[in-house]
């Protein structure tokens, strides 16, 4: 047997940054800092997310769409056409890259809802969810992989730097960056199954494997979720817009359902705050993530890391002037920031919750 | 002495400068400029001592067996798995899973250590790992220990704060834990006895420290100032009987 052989010993990688007061950066920052984590990754998916980058239309939900072939494209818009007022229709910007010569057609659409579409009491937001589950599980080869506003995600098949080449990542400004280089282990790696995963302004970048998904994904089907991209990262996007968009709860409650503390903790803990975790448990049982994870969740307001209850993942995060940066490894945020004014390693299962400034 | 200049190169062509020098029978290295190269000093032997300045990269001195790597910044994850022996000293604070299955020399921390660190640490007749952690450290500290000592001294933590995190020394079944302050009994399991020093520990506490606090520019008497508990298996072979009743 071989034994002198060259094994590479990977697990994927996550950085993400946020400035407090909305100062838009480049996207090279996060690239650079993603890029250093290259070798967490195996070249079978990268993706960035970024918030504020389109102002011009921060108002009309911004659809990234994939699709396998031209045809598709054609029953897609078909739907859309006739559900949105669409503003403007662009392919998004790429540059041709040696190591990327395959790619779907990536289209961009800036839209609202058309009113007559939102029957009842429909808001906007769930239309768009209906809409994002209905043309993913409806529409073969088509897959909204991005639908917030004033935020986009970028990601495909390939090393961090040859799909921030690609996408022309730092021709984007933003407040909030989120980046992932992937090592798919149990699902295939294609366009759709790089992260980011979002839905509406739910941005994830997970490493880490979710051991409750079957559980996770038959409870949000209960809401009307599909869930069509085959890794499972999609069920914590999903899980944060019903848990905090349709249900109510604060982020931190929130995490404490994906992340919920262990009983002897809850037992601990005074009568009023004890009662309050138990019936989290007990409401959202079927919403915890179990398994091994460090995650960052972007959102319109703010970013957070957050890891799993025995801290299975690394998370490091750190803070300079206004931003706060997080990743898997300290030095993929000293490559951007080499003097940060702190740098801390989050607890397990307590996230790290950083709110932009009110405008 | 050789210096070498790290920005920007990567970890395989770092590495195999390191080991060119210490193959040639270089004794000083001081590396500059590292951020994030991973594996410095794996599988290293021989007496060199090798200067990092900056935040190196993940598995630093795997399997070394020898050399002295001191960091003058922080350490990230996996430090010392099954370094067999030499000394590896970080200035600042280090990550998680330090010294997994070490089974021989030293890892002297100055700050504060991550989840999993000694985990399944081991010694023999022959050999004995030694890890010291100035700061506090994260839950799993000691999991599984099987040998060796481990030595918790919490020296920038406030008064009454809990030095060690949960699951402190859990399925421990052998070698030494000191934590210099009060341990609460609910954060170890039933396989962790707590007790008072003996001669023996103080010898051993002695020894180690004196070394430490010579390494990290520590007064040996301050850090002495405080007492320690002493954390031990409460059985040996906890697993003794599992396929023999």
């Amino acid at each position: 047997m071989n034994h002198d052989y060259q094994k590479d010993i990977s697990g994927c990688g996550l950085t993400g940054l946020i400035s407090k007061k909305r100062r838009r950066v480049s996207g090279s920052s996060i690239v650079k800092s993603l890029c250093l984590m290259n070798d967490r990754g195996n070249g079978l998916g990268a993706g960035y997310a970024a918030y504020g980058i389109y102002p011009d239309f921060k108002d009309f939900y911004a659809f990234h769409i994939m699709y396998d072939d031209a045809g598709v494209r054609f029953s897609a818009e078909e739907y859309l056409k006739n559900n949105y007022h669409i503003e403007k229709i662009e392919e998004i910007p790429t540059c041709p890259v040696k190591a990327i010569p395959i790619s779907p057609l990536l289209m961009r659409y800036f839209v609202s809802p058309l009113k007559d579409r939102l029957v009842g009491d429909t808001r906007p937001d769930d239309f768009v969810v209906s809409t994002v589950m209905k043309v993913n599980s409806e529409i073969e080869g088509a897959y909204i992989f991005s639908s917030g506003k004033n935020m986009g995600a970028f990601k495909g098949v390939g090393n961090p730097c040859d799909i921030a080449e690609f996408f022309k990542i730092e021709e984007y400004e933003g407040w909030t960056w989120t980046a992932h280089t992937r090592f798919p282990t149990n699902t295939p790696g294609w366009w759709g199954g790089a992260h980011p995963f979002t839905l509406l302004d739910w941005s994830i970048v997970h490493n880490g494997e979710i051991s409750s998904y079957g559980i996770n994904k038959r409870y949000l089907e209960m809401y009307g979720y599909k869930l069509t991209l085959l890794t499972d990262t999609e069920v914590a996007a999903y899980m944060l817009d019903l848990l905090i968009r349709r249900h109510g709860l604060s982020i931190s409650m929130a995490c404490q359902a994906l992340a919920a503390p262990f009983w002897k903790n809850i037992d601990s803990k005074e009568t009023d705050e004890a009662e309050a975790l138990t019936a989290l448990r007990q409401i959202y049982g079927s919403a915890l993530l179990n398994g091994p994870f460090s995650i960052l969740f972007g959102h319109a307001n703010g970013l957070v890391g957050i890891n799993d209850r025995i801290k299975l993942r690394p998370l490091v995060a750190a803070a300079k002037d206004d931003v706060v940066y997080m990743a898997s490894e300290e030095s993929a945020i000293r490559a951007i920031c080499p003097s940060p004014e702190k740098v801390w390693s989050p607890r397990a299962g307590e996230p790290v919750v950083v709110e932009l400034e009110k405008k | 002495m050789l210096e070498i200049n790290a920005k920007g190169i990567y970890y395989r062509d770092l590495n195999a400068m390191i080991r060119e020098a210490v193959a040639k029978g270089e004794k000083e290295i001081v590396v500059k400029g590292v951020n994030g190269q991973y594996y410095i000093g794996d599988g290293l032997v021989g007496n060199s001592t090798i200067t990092i300045e900056g935040v190196p990269g993940n598995d630093l001195a795997a399997f070394m067996d020898g050399p002295t790597i001191r960091i003058k910044g922080n350490g990230q994850d996996n430090i010392c798995n099954t370094m067999n022996g030499g000394k590896v000293i970080i200035e600042g604070n280090a990550g998680d899973v330090l010294g997994y299955g070490m089974r021989g020399g030293k890892l002297f921390i100055r700050g504060s250590v991550g989840y999993r660190v000694a985990i399944h640490m081991k010694g023999t007749k022959k050999q004995s790992p030694t890890i010291v952690v100035g700061g506090t450290a994260g839950d799993f500290f000691g999991e599984y220990m099987a040998g060796g000592v481990l030595i918790l001294l919490g020296l920038d933590a406030e008064d009454g704060a809990s030095l060690a995190g949960d699951y402190l020394g859990t399925g421990m079944h052998g070698g030494l834990i000191y934590v210099r302050g009060e341990v609460d009994p609910n954060l170890c399991g039933a396989e962790v006895g707590i007790g008072e020093m003996d001669d023996e520990d103080r010898a051993t506490l002695k020894e180690t420290l004196t070394e430490y606090c010579k390494d990290m520019s520590l007064s040996f008497d301050d850090v002495m100032k405080k007492d320690f508990k002493k954390l031990y298996p409460a059985s040996l072979r906890p697993y003794g009987n599992l396929y023999a009743y």
